[in-house]
């Protein structure tokens, strides 16, 4: 056997850790629950096996305060855990405001990732130690589902919709990142290495691989080669929402709905636009579903958010 | 073989068995018991080509880089460990074989309601497994049992469509199957059997009964969109055409959640007679066990959402499942204490039904509260689809389920074919099957906690130790459950007659003799007592 004993995965993240913990102190309670239940078995199956002269009499079919009390204790101790659990649940859905967002495209066998300065890679992620990052993630096919054990997180990564995942990693490292959704022949060797760097390597990395150009200018690009300004421009002629300052704004609907200008949406409305439309336009925007690869929709995802309200035409 | 060609003594001369010996007389046969007997053939059939699959799967992990299959090779053998497991075994294992056989002799009635569905149920079984067998000769499928779309509608190769329709078709079975025995229990039961004296087993396949004819039907309208979608490509679940596959996840979770209820309440119910009747005791807290049957088919309705903490549910759903999931842990662990109060001061044998009955104890205990860990959102955005979750439903399918089948299979092959087995025999099964289980499995809760995701055919070597661990496990386990095979056969030529009442037991099934003859009562049975109503012993008493 080539293999070594392994029994405890690495941690790479505070939340590895907290998650330890946790599960220490649940397998302590779990404990707690299963060893009465049998030892109970045995010692009754020895103490009472038929022949035994023991006394069997008043032997109990019946006691209410009994089945309460074994009901309602470990259930208000779960609820304890549940607490816990459900707090770190929330840390891992509620990203901070200083994230470094990196974009993935999941295919069919491979993550495909892209930096913010336009640096690209497959089946390796490079990060710095110490810094939140985000992963917006995109997939082309089937569901894929992105996941480092040492940091304890993975997200499912859903055709036709932006799914993100948010940590910290904070001991430099080569971790093993996979895919845990089941997504057909290669699904086993879908997945490679997660480089956790200190920001001195991570900034090495990023010059040393070669770009051409930031993600956000070969959007503004892609924004003028596929027409996106001839109407969206601030002095184009036709009706079309003004693009600076959307990210992150709320939008009003033609339905009478409102949403927020996430990742989602943006996306959407550039493949999907007759989905949501903004109140007040007419629905006139061509789908660029056919026309667009995946990376080209990410750049120009990142351009739109970048697109800051110019002073002067503030509303 | 035919099980009435071997059997001798006269007492058995007017039983079931001896109505007709042509194979035509069992393919039409109306009776309940006859119709036990030939699921419980084809059943068995199904879990040994269920076992296979197993087998080959376990083969290929002992080395990391999944030397014997290929990747294609593998991801079919797993569909169809799963398809044929789920389906052909887990759903329809207790209920099809010991509630038909056991319902209208626990409650003193001569059939089931619908003798005629009964065997189309029967038929339609045997149908569905056809279509499975195609689908395997002709080259297999590759979406895993759960069918996750798109992969199965736009991407899967091979007989997708198949694989589906055997599961859409053994789904009318199970509905047909279920209203059937819901009708029974109201109608049918014998003056004097009032709920408050209906056996456990017949309670909790009376709430297993609820669940399958209230949610097989949306499993079967979703895989019947599901072939539409890939046989037309019209956008149900495509997002390019406006779909959402997370769709499919809520309505095959809204079934499939249930249906672990559907594989486990029957289970209970027979440990509730397997404890009761090897203690010679009334079970504590009848009710309780009566009435946490209906609260977790209930509930089971409710917790869907917990397959689905990071699909893309919202983080409040998640909450809220995850709250849900932890109360209907309650209703189950509630019985497990019953069963140990129940053995408390009882008079205990160490029969084969019994040390079944211990193991599934342990085993399910193991299997509920991994359950509850994964009910807790933070490990289970780690451990999910990993092998924790491989070795948690593994502890309530196998460890539970299986271990009941067992179980009920040593208490009542007595009653179903006259003959005692050796009793040896069946302990030492029942310890190999103990022993061969945890190993097998307990060293994939390592794993899963290590990262290890499901359905991998190669993986990092740091985890090939716990995997060959896996596998020896699974090789004892083979043993384990191939013994019964020899020694149960052996049994029907060479066996003890078993006498009306081996055990010792309360219950109207123990009163008539074994096996039963066609018309199950020579006269209606009145009943006038509660249910295991064993004799109140003197003190110090050695029984
Ligand atoms: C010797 C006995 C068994 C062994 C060694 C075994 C092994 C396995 C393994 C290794 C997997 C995971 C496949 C993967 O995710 O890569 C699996 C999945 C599964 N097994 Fe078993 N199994 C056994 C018995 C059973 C039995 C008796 C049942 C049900 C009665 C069952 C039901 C399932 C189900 C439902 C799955 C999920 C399939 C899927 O993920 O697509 N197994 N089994
Ligand atoms: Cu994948």
């Amino acid at each position: 056997m080539s293999g070594s004993l392994q029994l405890w995965p690495q941690q790479a993240s505070g939340h590895a850790a907290q998650l330890d913990t946790f599960i220490m102190a649940f397998t302590v309670f779990v404990a707690l629950l299963v060893i009465p239940v049998g030892v109970l078995v045995f010692v009754f199956a020895v103490k009472y096996r038929r022949g035994k002269t023991v006394d069997r009499q008043h032997a109990p079919n019946r006691k209410v305060w009994l089945e309460v009390s074994w009901s309602v204790v470990p259930f208000l101790a779960a609820l304890g855990f549940y607490v816990w659990s459900t707090s770190l649940f929330f840390e891992l859905r509620n990203p901070p405001s200083d994230t470094l967002d990196i974009f993935i495209v999941a295919k069919q066998w491979m993550w495909k990732a892209q930096h913010p300065g336009g640096q690209r890679e497959i089946d390796e992620l490079h990060i710095p130690v110490g810094q939140p990052v985000r992963l917006v993630m995109n997939s082309q096919d089937v569901i894929h589902s992105f996941y480092v054990p040492a940091l304890r997180v993975k997200q499912d990564v859903v055709p036709g919709r932006v799914s993100s995942l948010w940590f910290k990693a904070d001991k430099p490292g080569v971790y093993w990142m996979t895919c845990a959704e089941f997504c057909g022949t290669d699904h086993s060797v879908m997945g490679g290495r997660f480089y956790v760097q200190t920001a001195d390597e991570y900034a090495a990395w990023l010059s040393s691989s070669g770009v051409d150009q930031s993600l956000v200018a070969s959007g503004e690009v892609l924004f003028r080669k596929y027409g996106c300004s001839g109407c969206h421009a601030a002095s184009s002629a036709v009706h079309a929402p003004d693009l600076a300052g959307l990210y992150g704004r709320a939008v009003a609907l033609a339905s009478g709905e409102t949403v927020i200008a996430d990742e989602q949406y943006i996306q959407d409305s550039i493949l999907l636009p007759q989905k949501q439309i903004a109140a007040g336009y007419e629905p006139i925007m061509p789908t660029f579903k056919n026309i667009l690869r995946d990376d080209e929709v990410i750049q120009l995802v990142a351009y739109i958010k970048s697109l800051r309200p110019a002073s002067w035409r503030v509303k | 073989m035919t099980v009435g060609a071997t059997l001798e003594t006269p007492s058995e001369r007017a039983s079931y068995l001896r109505a007709g010996y042509s194979l035509r007389s069992w393919l039409t046969t109306t009776d309940h018991k006859r119709i036990a007997v030939l699921y419980l053939y084809a059943i068995t059939a199904f879990f040994f080509i269920g076992g296979i699959a197993a087998a080959l799967i376990r083969l290929d992990l002992a080395t990391p880089g999944g030397d014997l299959l290929s990747n294609e090779g593998y991801n079919r053998a797993f569909t169809l460990h799963g398809v044929v497991m789920v389906w052909f075994f887990l759903i329809p294992s207790i209920p099809a074989t010991f509630g038909n056989f056991l319902i209208p002799l626990m409650i003193g009635a001569q059939d089931l309601a619908f003798p005629r569905i009964n065997l189309a149920s029967w038929y339609l079984y045997v149908l569905a497994g056809l279509f499975t067998l195609y689908a395997l000769i002709a080259g297999g499928v590759d979406t895993g049992w759960t069918f996750y779309t798109p992969l199965s509608t736009l991407f899967a190769n091979g007989y997708v469509v198949a694989a589906l329709l055997a599961v859409i078709i053994v789904g009318f079975s199970s509905i047909f199957t279920g209203m059937n025995f819901i009708v029974t229990v109201h109608k049918l039961r014998c003056p004097g059997m009032t709920w408050s004296r209906l056996p456990l087993f017949v309670w909790s396949l009376y709430a297993t009964a609820m669940i399958l004819v209230l949610a097989t039907p949306v499993l079967t309208m979703l895989l019947i969109l599901v072939c539409i979608e890939r046989l037309s490509g019209i956008g149900i679940f495509n997002p390019d055409l406006g779909g959402d596959p997370l769709l499919y996840q809520h309505l095959f979770w809204f079934y499939s959640h249930p249906a672990v209820y559907i594989m486990v309440l029957p289970a209970f119910g027979v440990l509730s007679e397997l404890v009761t009747a090897a203690a010679r005791k009334r079970i504590f807290g009848y009710w309780f066990i009566a009435y946490s049957s209906v609260a977790i088919a209930v509930i089971g309705f409710l917790v869907w959402g917990h397959h689905m903490f990071v699909a893309g549910e919202s983080t409040y759903a998640s909450a809220v499942f995850s709250f849900l999931s932890i109360a209907v842990a309650v209703p189950s662990g509630i019985k497990v204490y019953n069963w140990i109060a129940t053995l408390y001061k009882g008079s205990i044998s160490l029969d084969p039904a019994f040390l079944f009955a211990m193991g599934f104890i342990g085993l399910f205990v193991i299997g509920g509260l991994t359950g509850l860990m994964l009910a807790m959102l933070a490990v289970d955005v780690h451990v999910h689809d990993t092998y924790f979750v491989v070795a948690h439903f593994h502890y309530i399918m196998v460890g539970g389920a299986v271990t009941a089948f067992f179980g009920a299979l040593h208490f009542w092959w007595p009653k179903i074919t006259g003959r005692m087995y050796n009793i040896t025999w069946g302990r030492i099964t029942a310890a190999l099957i103990f022993l061969g289980f945890n190993l097998t499995f307990f060293p994939q809760f390592i794993l899963g906690y290590l990262g290890m995701p499901r359905r991998y055919h190669v993986y990092p070597p740091e985890f090939q130790v716990l995997h060959v661990l896996s596998s020896a496990g699974a090789s004892i386990l083979a043993v384990g459950y191939l013994l019964p095979l020899i020694y149960l056969l052996y049994s029907l030529r060479h066996g003890q007659p078993a006498g009306s009442n081996p055990w010792g037991a309360t219950g109207l099934e123990w009163t008539v003799p074994s096996p039963p003859p066609k018309q199950n009562f020579a006269e209606m049975p009145v009943v006038t007592r509660p249910p295991y109503d064993y004799p109140i012993r003197d003190p110090m008493s050695r029984e």
